[in-house]
């Protein structure tokens, strides 16, 4: 039997990017799964975790919990929310006795999306085609937090037509870091430029990465001194979805 | 030393806009990072040691009475003094007794962090003694009458060129070209010093319960010609330095090199037990400890206990990003980069530190390559969450948040607020599809752009497709 996924909308997919969470659909379900997006889900917390208000953090905590509880699995196309479920929702709860096993069972089953095609799903090959230099960026969540390195790398290898160009330095930080980036724009801005002169040398047309608010900083910053240099999520490009417009770029008049 | 945390920002905007600043950290830094990934990588146990460092000083922690009684013991043993110093004044206040006991007029200087975060230097000065540091980078410094801004590389902001100024206007002329130029010549001027000196203070990297040492290392030999040749030695040290037994400083030895310069060992790793012995051929005739809390027992059996694991190798601030990109100096205390956000505010508080926290994307790079495995993420996350209930957050991030908190609680009101914004943002964009000037958004579009979003939201498409 096919497993129940539960699709977690990360907020900035949800608004920004849903061609996203169709990729990461298409994904689950050519993986065998069977999705399916509880519509009572927000947003994981992660901005007052991270702003010190844990108050807030479990308030929205909670609700993620109440909204997944019953699926085999939670995914989602972020390192970082997903890092949030996994390891921070059992910090917040730790004292709390009847929240504390209901955030473990969650965090037990959540997933970043190509570390659960990869390592959960044993998905080794996508059929997809993009023609093109890419250069991925580890977005620091997900790499460090959640251990996903190998698993984009080896599914964007059996992408048709692609080619990938690693950029040194790609596990330094973009200058994202949620609020830091309004919060410090000069330091974040000046972060973005040392990533981005990483991705230029590469000589790469294509810039990946598996969270959007690494690629909406980088995007825009990109954008806004003239790149040509496309961006787009991973699971776009291999749903092989990432016919349409980049991130940041101009896009198609809907008819 | 005057705290300048507060003004972090203003220093940070300085700090990105000097080319000088740029060129002289990307290059150390690059070179300590490369020599450790290198090396690392060539020493299969070397995540186990790190396991055995955290360990090791867990079990420290956890019982530093009996080994502070212990060291002292040993130390008393070995002929030598410990002095506890409750407080930076108390520490500076010891330090000055001796020396006055003494006689002393020249003071010579090993690098010690704990000497600069009680300010040492300046209250000798205060009392006519001539100071001079003898490691390269705080003579460096010290000459150019700054802190230091890195914990091992107290001059890495400096470039060449900026160090050949400062000697030829030290030492007169002619300016000197070459690195080995400008070594010789320190080298030559500091040589007299330590002849001079009437006390030597240093560090302590470990102090072992077992023996009573105290040890230090350096690449540059200067802490051995500080404290051998002068008549008397004081050793500065934080009291979470203790380690039980020579054996356990074998371990630190072997990951505080790699973790800091990427060397596999320092050059000089000196031992220090006591004072000359009859018939000893050189050595201080007085050993003095004095060992600072400063705030640190107060960190004992809390949230920020893991803090006192550190070692001060800089590794994370070798890793950080931010620092990268501004520097040391822009912490405005002792103690910069990822280790001196959480320790800055714990020992001269919250309230002149509110940026230290913050200033910190949480990539969690530090943590992964902390010797001792200290969570300096989760450290700085906590301190947030102290702010926060202080009321020491930006109030409009605070009010941010709230607002955040009362829409995303309520599903159906989320949604449509999304499917609102999702819509009036695809608008702005236009058929550029990104927004260079957000309304209100400065903070954002002063540099980048917003990619404009793709018109509905997720769910909406999601729910349409359903039907």
């Amino acid at each position: 039997m096919s497993p129940r996924v539960g699709l977690f909308a990360t907020c900035l997919m949800n608004l920004f990017r849903p061609n996203v969470g169709f990729a990461a659909v298409k994904l689950l379900e050519d993986a065998g799964c069977s999705v399916e997006v509880p519509l009572a889900q927000t947003c994981c917390g992660q901005p007052g975790y991270n702003a010190g208000d844990f108050d807030a953090a479990r308030a929205l905590a909670k609700q993620v919990i109440a909204a997944f509880e019953g699926f085999d699995y939670v995914v989602g196309p972020s390192g970082s929310c997903m890092a949030t479920i996994r390891h921070d929702y059992p910090k917040l709860f730790a004292d709390d006795a009847d929240w504390r096993p209901r955030a473990e069972a969650l965090a037990a089953r959540s997933f970043e999306l190509l570390s659960f095609l990869a390592d959960v799903r044993g998905v080794r090959a996508v059929a997809a085609d993009y023609a093109g230099t890419v250069t991925y960026h580890d977005s620091c969540s997900g790499l460090r937090e959640l251990g996903v390195k190998a698993q984009p790398r080896l599914l964007l290898g059996s992408v048709g037509g692609l080619k990938l160009a690693e950029m040194s330095d790609t596990e330094v930080c973009c200058g994202f870091g949620g609020s830091f980036c309004v919060s410090y724009p000069e330091i974040s801005g000046r972060m973005a430029d040392d990533k981005l002169a990483c991705v230029a040398a590469t000589g790469a047309d294509t810039l990946l990465g598996g969270d959007l608010g690494c690629l909406l900083h980088l995007a825009g910053r990109l954008k806004r001194c003239g790149s040509p240099v496309k961006v787009f999520h991973t699971a776009e490009v291999l749903a092989g979805m990432a016919d349409g417009a980049g991130i940041g770029d101009q896009q198609e008049v809907q008819k | 030393m005057k705290v300048g945390s507060p003004r972090f920002k203003e220093k940070t905007l300085v700090a990105l806009a000097d080319p000088n600043l740029r060129q002289a950290l990307g290059q150390s830094r690059k070179g300590f990072v490369n020599g450790r990934a290198a090396l690392v990588a060539g020493v299969p146990e070397f995540e186990a040691m790190r396991d055995q460092a955290r360990d090791v000083k867990n079990h420290v922690l956890a019982n530093l009475d009996h080994y502070l009684e212990r060291f002292e013991a040993s130390v008393t043993a070995a002929g030598g003094h410990v002095h506890w110093a409750a407080d930076a004044e108390d520490a500076r206040r010891i330090v000055l007794d001796i020396c006055q006991r003494v006689d002393a007029k020249v003071v010579t200087k090993g690098k010690s962090m704990v000497s600069e975060e009680i300010g040492l230097n300046e209250a000798l000065e205060e009392q006519g003694y001539t100071v001079v540091e003898t490691d390269l980078g705080e003579y460096i410094i010290q000459l150019a009458h700054e802190p230091p801004s890195h914990i091992i590389a107290p001059a890495i902001h400096k470039t060449k060129a900026q160090v050949a100024e400062l000697f030829e206007a030290a030492h007169g002329g002619p300016r000197k070209t070459t690195v080995g130029e400008l070594v010789t010549e320190a080298r030559l001027v500091l040589r007299e010093k330590y002849f001079q000196a009437d006390v030597g203070i240093t560090g302590g990297n470990y102090l072992v319960a077992e023996t009573g040492s105290s040890i230090i290392v350096t690449n540059e030999g200067n802490g051995d010609l500080t404290q051998t040749l002068a008549r008397v030695h004081i050793v500065t040290s934080g009291i979470e330095r203790i380690v039980p037994t020579l054996d356990d400083v074998a371990l630190f030895l072997r990951i505080l090199a790699r973790s800091a310069t990427g060397q596999e060992t320092e050059t000089y790793t000196t031992l220090s037990t006591g004072p000359r012995r009859p018939g000893d051929v050189d050595g201080p005739e007085e050993y003095h400890v004095v060992l600072v809390d400063n705030g640190r027992s107060k960190m004992l059996g809390g949230k920020f206990q893991d803090m006192l694991r550190c070692i001060r190798c800089g590794a994370c601030m070798n890793h950080c990003p931010v620092y990268g990109a501004v520097g040391g100096h822009a912490y405005g205390w002792v103690y910069p980069g990822p280790m001196g956000a959480v320790l800055t505010p714990l020992f001269v508080g919250l309230d002149a530190t509110r940026d230290l926290p913050n200033a910190c994307t949480l990539n969690g790079r530090c943590q992964s390559v902390c010797p001792v495995r200290i969570p300096l993420p989760e450290l700085l996350r906590e301190l947030r969450h102290r702010q926060h209930e202080q009321g020491l957050r930006p109030p409009g991030q605070t009010r941010a948040i709230g607002a955040w908190r009362f829409v995303a609680e309520r599903p159906r009101l989320y949604q449509f607020a999304n499917r609102m914004a999702a819509r009036v943002l695809k608008k702005m964009g236009g058929s550029a599809g990104r927004i260079a000037n957000l309304p209100g958004g400065a903070a954002w579009s002063g540099l980048r752009d917003l990619p404009a979003p793709q018109g509905q939201t997720f769910l909406e498409l999601w729910q349409a497709r359903r039907k």
